[in-house]
Formats: structure tokens, sequence, C-alpha cells
């Protein structure tokens, strides 16, 4: 069946994009009542309106298929998944350093994903696996990484907050709070200069929302009129500090002033992939919007923050309950017949599966070789010498 | 040779420097020495190796305060946005940490900025972009992400200015593992790698001086040419010699030299190494001249702590101990913010006399040693 399908094509089935794996199970292809063709039409509505500054907001209604509705669906699962797999990970110290995770906010990766192309660019901080992933990369690439070893997207050079995809336009990977925005906004220089047509999503979060570069990125953005959208992922909290302790006005996609902005419901994966595709639009005719999407995160700011000292469990759980991107998902199949229930748990159960199989990978693939401590310093080394911690020990030339 | 005398006049005496002049050749007087060979200031040295360098790749393209219709604070980008176009000589706003952030990033998509700061004072406002988003992106993707940036600017001391304005950022940015430092001194210098350093696939510090702009050198035809381009990492031996080294970089190219004359005089044959390059540092261009020397003075116009001349002469020590007739002699600015009055500043930068001394002292031939302030 399905599983035993993923067994046999093992490696492979990795690397294929998330979204292909769908067509290897069959099983989840009958659905109770509506065919199983791409050409059905739902006609479905985000949670709430769009709210919008210095804009007309898009229509709250769109349509979507089955297809795209079951393939959001074991996305995100995929998503939660994997870092739940990473939180154990970190906690049996096979991780290391920093790791931030997003589970809760999966919405915007996936919806995100669904409105572009890999031509766009993607930049965003440091809570990036799931953004990786989105971009194509593998599970193997992610566990790889964060284990530091040679299989991980960055060779285990850079670990959990510098992942990169650059043939698939996913630019990291930063670890300097709103660094990434005036980088995302050369994003877009580069974009238009290039006349590619194409825009870059610059993610940040509510913490760095008050960071000065961002308005003076934002303020030459505006002034070239370039194809850069900001999107700020308000989880509400700046590691430890809510942001109404942060942040005089805490309505971030007004911050712009004179660039539109937009306010989303981050949980509701229609809502982010119908902002997303309106702000390119808008991006490519009247240069940066800012998107502002409300979202959650369940885990604290890091695997060294519980997350439990400056909010309830309370409001954790609540958020669980009522808003969790991925049981809206779950409830919208329902609600349209597409698939039983324990059809979605096979589902949950296959992807459990996929990531622990790419664990048990991740774990096979070896260290780096000691001499990668002086490659990709340079492009060109120039034979230079370049020194370990005893210079007359360990010294080697970059070439 | 004219290139030294030129120097004398010019940047020798303090009074000329007081009055924030820019040192123009026409000053000097010394047309009577003119040869065939062709001359040119470095500001056109720079100047001509942006054009070219924009000519070639069309993924060149300028960014600074004031480059574009001001044509430059220091009139280094003169007439390039005529040439290129608004598209190509970008005019941003004052904000290092915004336009430095948006200049690396269009490096990571590909294109190739140079980066203009006003002076490099003004890039602590942007270091987080030049150190954390530039010099390690290459090594923290392994090697997916290359950044061809040039940062370039005026550098250290220029006349008058003060403390926040006469900072030398050789030794910060030098410390870094993924960028490259370069530092001109002659227009021959400023040319080559200011074009070697736009080709360069990895970021790039290129530390210019503002008192150097309106010096002139001779260039050959060579050097003239549009493919001329000079080794990143290659030190320069200006002056051969066989008594001591004096290691020296940008305007203090200039003072050392001055002061291998005033030691020839007095029968002691100093060797002037022409650093270029502080990042990668040619070491072995300068082991093989202490090898040959047995003595070494490091001159630069920084702050003494942690500073270039450290790194010489830790260098010098590890790989070329036994070579070392005396004491490695280090000339540097003072290790005091730069102060306004006249009098002071002169005695805040290194002066051809300081060098003089320290070389007697390294040779054993000096008989006092110098006063304490």
């Amino acid at each position: 069946m399905a599983l035993s399908r993923l067994a046999s094509s093992s490696g492979s089935s990795l690397l294929r994009p998330l979204t292909s794996a769908l067509f290897l199970t069959p099983s989840l292809r009958r659905p109770i009542s509506s065919a199983a063709d791409d050409s059905t039409t739902l006609t479905i509505e985000t949670s709430i309106p769009f709210t919008s500054h210095n804009c007309e907001p898009p229509s709250r209604t769109l349509e979507t298929t089955p297809k795209e509705l079951m393939t959001f669906f074991r996305d995100m699962a995929l998503m939660r998944r994997m870092e739940i797999a990473a939180d154990s990970l970190y906690k049996a110290k096979l991780i290391r350093g920093f790791c931030h995770l997003y589970d809760g906010q999966e919405a915007v990766a996936i919806g995100m994903e669904a409105a572009i192309t890999k031509k766009d660019c993607i930049i965003t901080a440091y809570r990036d696996h799931c953004t990786f992933l989105g971009r194509g990369g593998t599970l193997l690439q992610v566990f790889a990484e964060l284990m530091g070893r040679q299989a991980g997207c960055s060779k285990g050079k850079g670990g959990s907050m510098h992942f990169y995809k650059k043939d698939a336009g996913f630019y990291g990977g930063h670890g300097i709070v709103g660094a990434q925005i005036p980088l995302g906004c050369g994003l877009a220089f580069g974009q238009k200069y290039s006349k590619d047509e194409t825009v870059t999503f610059a993610l940040y979060g509510d913490g760095a929302a008050n960071q000065g570069q961002l308005f003076e990125a934002l303020n030459i953005s505006a002034l070239w009129d370039l194809p850069a959208i900001l999107v700020c992922e308000n989880n509400h909290y700046g590691m430890g500090t809510a942001e109404w302790r942060a942040a005089k006005s805490p309505a971030y996609y007004k911050r712009g002033d004179y660039v539109p902005g937009l306010k989303v419901d981050g949980m509701d994966v229609f809502a982010v992939k119908q902002a997303c595709k309106f702000a390119k639009e808008h991006a490519l005719k009247n240069g940066p919007i800012i998107l502002e999407m409300d979202t959650y995160r369940y885990h604290g700011h890091s695997m060294s923050d519980p997350g439990s000292t400056y909010r309830t469990r309370d409001e954790i759980s609540g958020v669980r309950q009522e808003r969790d991107p991925i049981d809206r998902i779950r409830k919208l199949i329902f609600a349209h017949d597409l698939a039983t229930e324990k059809e979605l748990k096979d589902i949950e159960k296959e992807v459990r599966k996929e990531v622990d199989e790419a664990i048990a990978q991740a774990k096979e693939s070896p260290m780096l070789e000691p001499s990668e401590l002086f490659t990709n310093i340079y492009v060109k080394g120039y034979g230079t010498e370049s020194f370990g911690a005893d210079r007359k020990e360990v010294r080697t030339v970059l070439p | 040779m004219l290139g030294i005398l030129r120097q004398k006049v010019g940047a020798g005496s303090s009074s000329a420097m007081i009055l924030g002049q820019r040192i123009c050749p026409a000053a000097s007087g010394l047309r009577g020495f003119a040869s065939s060979a062709k001359e040119m200031t470095v500001r056109d040295a720079l100047n001509s190796a942006l054009d070219e360098e924009m000519s070639a790749d069309p993924k060149v393209f300028l960014m600074g305060e004031e480059v574009g219709e001001y044509q430059g604070a220091y009139k280094i980008t003169k007439g390039l946005l005529d040439k290129y176009g608004p598209d190509r000589v970008l005019d941003t706003p004052i904000t290092e940490a915004g336009f430095t952030g948006i200049g690396v990033g269009a490096a990571y998509y590909g294109l190739r900025p140079v980066i203009e700061f006003m002076t490099f004072n003004f890039s602590m406002q942007a270091i987080d972009h030049i150190i954390n988003s530039a010099a390690k992106s290459n090594y923290m993707s392994a090697g997916q992400i290359n950044v061809p940036i040039v940062f370039r600017g005026p550098n250290g001391a220029a006349a008058g200015v003060g403390a926040q304005h006469s900072q030398c950022y050789a030794a910060w940015y030098a410390a870094c593992p993924g960028l490259k430092v370069l530092t001109p001194y002659s227009s021959e210098d400023a040319r080559g790698l200011l074009k070697a350093a736009i080709r360069d696939p990895d970021p790039v510090v290129f530390l210019e001086n503002e008192l150097l702009y309106g010096e002139s050198f001779p260039v050959s035809a060579e050097v003239l040419d549009s493919s001329f381009c000079l080794p990143i990492g290659k030190a320069k031996i200006e002056r051969e010699g066989k008594d001591v080294t004096i290691t020296a970089f940008s305007k203090m190219v200039g003072y050392s030299l001055q002061a291998a004359e005033i030691l020839a005089k007095e029968g002691i044959s100093a060797e002037v190494i022409n650093l270029r390059s502080i990042r990668p540092l040619d070491r072995k261009t300068i082991n093989d001249s202490v090898r040959k020397t047995n003595r070494l003075v490091t001159v630069e116009e920084g702050f003494p702590q942690h500073g270039v001349g450290a790194e010489i002469c830790a260098s010098v020590v590890e790989d070329s101990f036994g070579y070392l007739d005396a004491p490695v002699e280090r000339i540097s600015g003072a290790d005091v913010p730069m102060p306004y009055a006249a009098n002071l500043e002169r005695l805040a930068v290194p002066q051809v006399e300081d060098i003089v001394r320290a070389a007697k002292r390294a040779c054993y031939k000096s008989s006092s040693l110098a006063a304490s302030a």
C-alpha cells in the first residue's frame, strides 16, 4: 500500500517534492462523495475578512480544489511532525545550540508557497526549518543539518538558523534579528534590476518589527519601487516579551505609513495564500507592501525557553483548540467530504513514518571531515594560509 | 621617484594638512621633473577603474550617499551617473544599515554591488551586514551563497576632522575570516586593486585614503589598460633595502618612503613594503624581507592595540624568530581618540621622523629614547 511504496522508493521519495507524495497514495484519492479530479473547484471563505491599510483588501472568498486541500493537510502535518521530532532530538542532545520551532505557524509557510513560484525569493530569520521545507528542501537535509552532518543543507556548517536553498529562491536562515529585512529588499532590488518580474518575501517577527533597519529598508524600497513584500509573522511574543510591552503600536501592518498593509489570519492557510497572491500582484506594480500574519507558536521562543513563563498554558491550549491551522483544514476536508477521519489519520501516520525514516537516514550521515573546517571561507582563497587553534599544529592553504 | 618627491611637498608638512586642502598636483610645482611616463591622480585611478568595470559587466552597480548627482562626496564617482544612468548609480538616503543590507541582498541575488561609505567611520552603522550578512555567508551556507560585493570609501585620518571621523578600520575588518581587506597607496594600486576587488567573488573591504585622492603617481601603459588587475594578497616592495624592513599601507607608504630617503643618507638601507592587502596578509613577502634584513618596523595610522603591526610582529616572531637581530618596532597612531587641535593632531598620527627613529632603534643606532609625552 502507500506505506510500502514509500519504503521501497526510500531515498528518492524523500527527495521528491512534498506534494507529489500524494500521487503514490491512491487510497486517499477515493473521497466519499466529491470527484477526485483537479477540475472540481470548491468555493470557500477565509476565517475573517482582511483588514487593510492604504489599499483595497482582496476578497475573502476564494476557490480551491480537493487536491489542494489534501495537499495543504499533508504538507502542514509533515511540518508539524518534523518540528515535534526536532524537539525530541534536541532533548536527546542530538541537536545542539539553538533550535527555534515553527509548529503552529505552518499555515504561513504553506499558504505563501501556494501563491508563488520558486523564482520568487523568500528570506526569513532563524525560525526557518519549515520555510526551507516549503521551498523544496528535504527532511533529510533538515535533520542532517540540525545534527551537524554532511547530508545537511549547509553540510552541517550552518546549523538550525542557517538553512539555504538558493536554487529554489530561499536565501536563509539568519541569526541577527531584523537583518534579513534589508537583505530581502536587496533581493527585490536584484529582481527588479534583472527585470525578472518576480518578488521577494522578507519574513520577520513582531520582535523584529521595531528594528530601525526595517524602516530604512522600507523607505528605500518605497523610493525605488522595489518588489519587496515584508511579512510580519506576528506570533505576539518577541522571545519572552509580549507585543504590547515591545511596541507602542502593535498594528504592524500599518507601521509602513505610506506603504500599504494587510492584516491576515495567519492560522488560515487560505487567507495566507490569498494575501500573498494579492501582495505579489501589488508589489510587481506598485512597490513594497506589508503583510501582517496573525499567527502563534506553540513552542517557546527556542528549545531553551519553556514558553510558559510569559504566557498561560490556557492561552496556548486555547489557540490550539480554536485556531490550529491543521485542524482548520481537517474540518474543511470533512465539511466537503473529501476524506474520512481514518484516511486523515493514515496520512498522519505516513508522515510520521517519513519523518522517522529521514531521521534514521540523517543519523547515518557522517560528520564532516576536519579539513572542512577550512572550506568555503572564500570562493577564491588565492593560496592564502588559514590557521587552527594552534597555528604551528594546524595550518592550511585556502584554494 | 616622481611620486615620492610629490609626497614630500604635499603630505609631509602638517600645515598643509591642517588647512584641509585637497592636495592638488599643481601646488607641488614639480612640473619640471615630468618624464614621458603618464601621471594619474588616485581619484582618477579609482574613477577609471569603476568606469571600466561597470562597462565590462552590467551586473556591477554603485550605491551610496551622493555618489550620483553630487558626483561623489570626494568626486570619485564623477561622471558615472551620466554615463550609466540612475539604475546603476544609486543615491541613497543617509541610512547605512538599510542600504548596506540592501547591497548585500543584491549580491546574494547575483549582482555585483559597489557600496560607498562616505567614510568608513559610518560603516560602523552597517557593520553587522558587512560581517554577519556578507563575510560569513559563504561559510554558513557551505558555498551556496557567495557575496561578490565591494565596500569602499575613505578610511583613517583626514585633516582636522576630529575623533568621530578619523578612525582606521583596517585591523577590525582584517580580523574577520570571509572578508578581504585591501589598502591601495598609489594610483597603480588604486586601479589594480579596485578592479580585482570588483571582479572578486567574495566581499572586499576597500580602504582608500582621503588625503591620497589628489596625489599623482606615474602610471604605465599596462596600468592604464582596461584589463589591468593586481593580485589580491600580494604585497609590493616599493623600495629595496638590506638593513631594515619597513611595512606600511595606504598613506604611511609615502611616509615610509620619505623615511627611507632620510635613512639612506645616514647609511641605513631600508626596504619598504607596501602591504596592499591586509587580508590576506602577504606573510611570505614580509618574512622573506625580514630574513634578509633581520630587522622590522611596522607602520600604520590606526590605533596601536590589536593593530595590523601587532599581527605582523606575531607572524614574524612565529615564522622568522631566529632571523631577528632586534625586537620588532611598531609605529602607529597614538592610543587616543583623534584630537582636533592641530598640534595635538600632529602628535596623534605617525610622522616621518617617528619612522626614522624607530628604524634607527631597530638598527641599534639611536642615541636616546623618545621622550614620553
